[in-house]
């Protein structure tokens, strides 16, 4: 049998998420009043305060359509896909998901992927810290002859990219009062990588094809085949200058030969 | 006032003195051994990070929210860091859910244990209250009906905790906005209860007192005078909203937004006037004002404290049994 209180936070629980739910039995008003307004105060507080972290984490998102029609948004979302975690930091993973499929929102076709590059700020804010590795280790593997396409290059844990077919970057640096919003072109399409160096956390615009290089190098492939993967994606990925981004921001933080340098 | 025979004073091997407590199930918890300065201290605030550590302002400690630092590297944890080396520390969890029906979150039990590790903070506190349910977490802090079914359950969550985080934790009196028919006691009983039980300190949120008194029709100074005054460890002010309910009586709605309100602030000067200077933090959570005008209410806290100096009936960190 299912423990009483379980149940009953259950059932309490249900009616939090849901405004049309009746009151939940066994509540008392020391006036007598109608409890619904009572417990109206704590769907509030659960419903406002989850829109409230995710305006934090979306704020050029929530500025792109107005702070009433973020809201409104955020409250669908919120009922419908309210947080797994304690720590609101994390939470929003599924919010530019849930935009690309809200109807209303579609007016603005880049928004999605704007809340995915804020997203993915905020993750990279909170990541944790590595050293940067230092401009000589560069060099050095780099002159590495024949070895160099082996090289395995280890990013920093707050490094990701987002790919889009809108002009992000563009966008959200105009949103940071760099640039004019007004000579953005927004269907002009970009890519960029996230990461922080030391407390900062940069948004970079990238070239065709470090994306995918920056992928495959996040997923253990070599140096070599990285760099033939971005080839094909973009023939005129330009290595040195991914090499060269990477290193200028501090997104590295180790290069490794695997299995021959122990030897 | 009696104090329970089971909080008692020990040395260990370098001579210093720590507090044990042992709870009813008979294991020892080692207290937290510095507590904190029994001045005004403030919530950290992001915003706030470089001001602080520029200006080095004269507060007592600062107090955190558990979740808001549960992140891996980054500016929280640099920031907290080189504050930490500056002043005391208040770690306060919102979402351990020790009101929850569910047994508590061991992942999130580790995780508080970690920052307790790390930052060595002077104490540790929770709410009597739930905050999540299955897989959902709601952010905010939920009411429990007062019955000897929720008194075991809290006291067993207390005990838990207290024994993962090895050390005694202090439980906040929470604000409500409706009662259950199923309470057989009333709240300041249960709280009394649930300290006598566990061992654990009392979080003395004032603002959450006169809200739910009024909310609930109270004389706010007579539940505080009902609670467990010796077991304080800490004091909460903060600031609410007016709404009404659906009769038109005054609706209080703890909203950390704005300043102390008048009424609590009486109530706290007659607080201090009977335990003496405490330590007692000023929250704000929302609409988070300079840190200036955040100094200027720890300010008006320690001008109320400082002419109950020598009064105090003494607190369960600092009197022996």
């Amino acid at each position: 049998m299912m423990d009483l209180h379980v149940y009953e936070q259950a059932l309490f629980a249900l009616t939090l998420l849901n405004p049309e739910a009746p009151c939940p039995s066994g509540i008392r008003t020391w006036n007598d009043s109608d409890p619904i307004a009572r417990l109206a105060v704590y769907r509030n507080n659960v419903v406002s305060s989850l829109i409230d972290a995710l305006a934090d984490t979306f704020p050029v998102t929530q500025e792109l359509v107005g702070p009433e029609f973020f809201r409104a948004m955020a409250s669908i979302f919120v009922r419908q896909s309210p947080p797994s975690t304690r720590v609101l930091a994390q939470y929003g993973g599924a919010f530019p998901v849930f935009i690309e499929g809200f109807a209303p929102a579609q007016s603005v076709p880049y928004l999605a992927d704007i809340a995915r590059l804020e997203m993915a700020r905020v993750r990279a804010y909170h990541a944790g810290d590595a050293e940067p590795v230092s401009r000589d280790v560069v060099g050095l593997a780099l002159a590495s002859g024949e070895q160099m396409a082996e090289l395995r290059l280890v990013c920093h844990p707050s490094v990701s990219f987002v790919t889009s077919k809108f002009a992000i970057v563009s966008l959200w640096a105009a949103h940071q009062g760099e640039g004019d919003l007004g000579l953005v072109d927004p269907y002009c399409a970009e890519s960029a990588m996230v990461a922080r160096q030391g407390l900062d956390v940069l948004v970079v615009l990238l070239q065709p094809g470090a994306a995918e290089f920056i992928a495959a190098i996040q997923s253990g492939i070599a140096l070599g085949e990285a760099a033939g993967i971005a080839v094909h994606t973009a023939g005129n990925f330009d290595l040195t200058h991914a090499l060269g981004l990477l290193m200028t921001h501090g997104a590295l933080t180790s290069i490794h030969l695997p299995q021959r340098l122990d030897s | 006032m009696t104090l329970p025979a089971r909080i008692f004073q020990a040395t260990d091997d370098v001579g210093s003195m720590a507090w044990h407590v042992q709870s009813d199930t008979g294991r020892m918890h080692e207290l937290v051994r510095a507590s904190l300065p029994a001045r005004a201290g403030i919530g950290l605030k992001s915003q706030h990070f470089r001001a602080i550590l520029d200006t080095n302002p004269d507060v007592g400690f600062f107090e955190i929210h558990a979740e808001n630092y549960m992140v891996a590297g980054g500016p929280y944890h640099h920031y907290l860091g080189l504050i930490r080396e500056r002043y005391a520390l208040s770690l306060h969890g919102v979402g351990l859910s020790i009101g929850g029906a569910a047994p508590l979150d061991v992942a999130h039990l580790g995780r508080l244990a970690s920052l307790i590790d790390r930052y060595q903070p002077a104490a540790f506190s929770e709410h009597l209250a739930w905050s999540g349910h299955g897989d959902t977490y709601f952010n905010d802090l939920l009411p429990v009906p007062y019955d000897t079914d929720t008194l075991t359950r809290v006291c067993n969550h207390i005990d838990q905790a207290q024994e993962r985080l090895g050390c005694r934790m202090l439980l906040e009196n929470p604000s409500t906005y409706f009662e259950f028919t199923r309470s057989t006691m009333g709240e300041a009983q249960f709280v009394c209860e649930v300290v006598r039980r566990t061992g654990c300190g009392l979080l003395l949120d004032v603002n959450n007192a006169y809200v739910s008194c009024v909310n609930h029709g109270h004389d706010a100074q007579t539940y505080i005078n009902e609670l467990p005054l010796w077991a304080v460890g800490e004091i909460h002010l903060a600031g609410f909203a007016r709404d009404c309910d659906a009769k038109g009586d005054p609706l209080l709605i703890d909203s950390h937004g704005c300043a102390v309100d008048e009424a609590v602030w009486t109530l706290f000067d007659a607080v201090t006037a009977r335990l003496g200077p405490m330590a007692t933090l000023l929250e704000r959570d929302n609409n988070v004002p300079p840190l200036a005008t955040l100094l200027d209410e720890a300010h008006r806290a320690e001008s109320l404290m400082q002419p109950h100096a020598a009064a105090g009936i003494g607190t369960g960190w600092r009197v022996t049994s």
